[in-house]
């Protein structure tokens, strides 16, 4: 008896790139290239680009942190802004309300997503997926509302006068200064995102997205898995919202709204979940692409919408190919 | 000796059907056993009371001086237990290797932070992995097409990569659930040489749920038998086909003693 041999793959635009970066030199050299461009767009562009750019590199740490719960652990997640806003409000009340110095504030930001990540996630991740996805819409709108209510988190007005950090005497200010902090937080959240999924809990993620029962016949914790991944993203979203708030110096509760949430959760969809490449891709279309289109006016956010659906019809698993594997 | 697996007044209901009716059942560290019975005898709701997918209501169920009922699939396999499953269950999308390294999930243990950092404790333990996987992939025969995605291969193949994993679990006893099920004769043969191997080479002491009495007649010790969840007879396998209790339990299906090898 035999099976059907493997569909060949699709024709793709990546496809030459793909068959290129075949070896891991090329993949350095493609990646330093890769940089270096990246380095140079702030002279190129000027500075309202930078600022956009900032942006797209922002959404890229959070679409990656995003990537490791849904693309690689298979969790819906619908309140992924919670842990940024988590991250956001953890610095900017530790910093504007007692006077702290960020980088005493980044740890604290980071345990507090992790916190409120495992008090979400253990008695939740042992029900199936939908019901996740209920409870952390629900978590997300709960964080912003709270956020919105508390005196120490500034009400409706929000926080501002968020200080700018020092690092080793270069004073982070400048929208070119966070361009190039976004930018390391991007490449570290790749090397990060491709570290994991070639490791032991990266392959587990897999195993228990594919087949619950037969991952926990071959001795992996489910529960303990899911945990972890949802854990790693709320680490990613804490990250980008500490320095989303001292890039801004201001937040105010409606940065984190549900609206939030489903863009980021778009950045991963489109480019393709689980693909680094994909969801860098998407993140960086879900931030350029309504900038792209701001000469068309009003009729912006229709086409990229419409542009959107188009992309989901042609390509329903994402923009990235799969035979790039989940690289 | 001392039984390796020992099951006392194991008893299974769903919605007041009595599945598993005071089952007391043993495994000898050392053997391979089978077990047999009619189709709906409970076989594989047997199975999976061992391996901890079902909650069995009452009895015992002792694996290696330790019990098991309480536990977790996990555990179960964690403390040396591993499983085939009847329609196999590879994950898709995923190569050959790829699946048999989720074998050896339950006895490594690099975290997070050790591959965020890329340990030197952590890279050893990758190759480890891998190096394990393969060599169960070349134990149960396969030595090309490692990368191949597992679910496309042919299916007496699957089935092998299926023992490979459960393989790499470095388990003391391994449950094969209808392992020739689709198999041709020749597959057959191969099997039966690989299911010695595993307990000569590798010392894992062997349970198979099976109805190719052929099969179980050259490769097993122990023979039980499951008739309606209630164990009827337990013996080696000539003492096994003589005893009428068992030729009555097979009797009124049509290929009775087809079945029985008679």
């Amino acid at each position: 008896m035999t099976a059907p041999a493997p569909a060949p793959p699709r024709p793709n635009p990546w496809g030459g790139l793909l068959q290129w970066l075949d070896t891991p030199a090329k993949r350095w050299i493609g990646a330093i290239a890769g940089i270096a461009i990246m380095a140079f767009l702030p002279a190129i562009f000027g500075s309202y680009a930078t600022v956009i750019l900032t942006n797209a590199l922002l959404y890229v740490v959070l679409a990656l942190g995003l990537n490791i719960v849904v693309g690689y652990a298979g969790l819906l997640d619908l309140g992924y802004a919670a842990f940024f806003a988590v991250g956001a409000y953890t610095v900017g009340i530790l910093t504007v309300q007692f006077g702290w110095d960020f980088w005493l504030t980044l740890p604290v930001a980071i345990a507090m997503a992790m916190l409120a990540g495992v008090i979400i996630g253990t008695p939740t991740l042992r029900l199936r997926s939908d019901y996740l996805a209920i409870v952390t819409l629900g978590f997300g709108e709960i964080v912003r509302i709270g956020a919105r209510n508390l005196e120490i988190t500034g009400a409706a007005t929000g926080l501002s006068g968020i200080e700018q950090p020092w690092l080793f005497g270069w004073y982070i200010r400048t929208s070119t200064d966070f361009y190039f902090v976004f930018l390391f937080l991007a490449i570290l959240g790749i090397v990060v995102s491709v570290r994991l999924a070639n490791s032991r809990l990266g392959r587990a993620w897999l195993y228990v997205r594919h087949d619950e029962d037969v991952a926990e016949a071959m001795g992996i914790n489910r529960v303990r898995v899911k945990l972890a991944a949802y854990v790693i993203g709320a680490i990613f979203g804490a990250i980008g919202g500490a320095f989303f708030a001292v890039n801004l110096g201001a937040i105010s509760p409606e940065s984190f709204s549900f609206r939030q949430s489903v863009l980021i959760l778009m950045a991963v969809i489109l480019g393709g979940m689980g693909k680094i490449p994909g969801v860098v891709l998407g993140a960086f279309i879900v931030v350029l692409g309504p900038e792209l289109l701001r000469d068309v006016g009003d009729l912006r956010l229709l086409i990229f919408a419409v542009g959107l659906l188009l992309i989901m019809l042609f390509r329903p698993s994402g923009i990235w190919p799969m035979q790039g594997g989940r690289r | 000796m001392t039984a390796l697996l020992q099951l006392s007044g194991l008893t299974l209901s769903f919605a007041g059907n009595t599945v598993l009716d005071g089952v007391d059942f043993a495994v000898a560290g050392g053997t391979i056993a089978s077990l047999i019975g009619p189709n709906g005898a409970g076989k594989t709701s047997l199975f999976n009371c061992i391996t901890g997918f079902y909650k069995a209501q009452g009895g015992s169920i002792r694996f290696d001086g330790e019990e098991m009922m309480r536990r977790k699939p996990h555990q179960v396999t964690q403390a040396g237990i591993a499983r085939t499953f009847q329609n196999v269950r590879l994950f898709r999308q995923m190569s050959v290797l790829e699946n048999v390294m989720s074998g050896m999930h339950c006895r490594t243990k690099a975290g997070a932070l050790a591959a965020i950092l890329g340990l030197p404790s952590q890279r050893r333990e990758e190759a480890e992995i891998l190096a394990f996987s393969e060599d169960c992939l070349h134990f149960v025969g396969l030595t090309e097409d490692f990368h191949r995605e597992a679910t496309t291969l042919p299916y007496g193949l699957q089935r092998r990569v299926e023992i490979a994993r459960a393989l790499a679990s470095k388990p003391k006893l391994l449950l094969l659930d209808e392992p020739a099920a689709g198999l041709n004769a020749g597959e057959k043969l191969e099997l039966q040489g690989l299911i010695a191997r595993i307990r000569d080479q590798r010392g894992i002491s062997v349970l198979l749920i099976e109805h190719d009495m052929g099969l179980v007649m050259k490769v097993s010790e122990r023979v039980s038998v499951l008739d309606h969840g209630v164990m009827i007879a337990e013996g080696t396998v000539k003492e096994i086909q003589s005893d009428p209790k068992v030729i009555e339990a097979y009797l009124g299906q049509e290929d009775a003693e087809v079945d029985l090898g008679l």
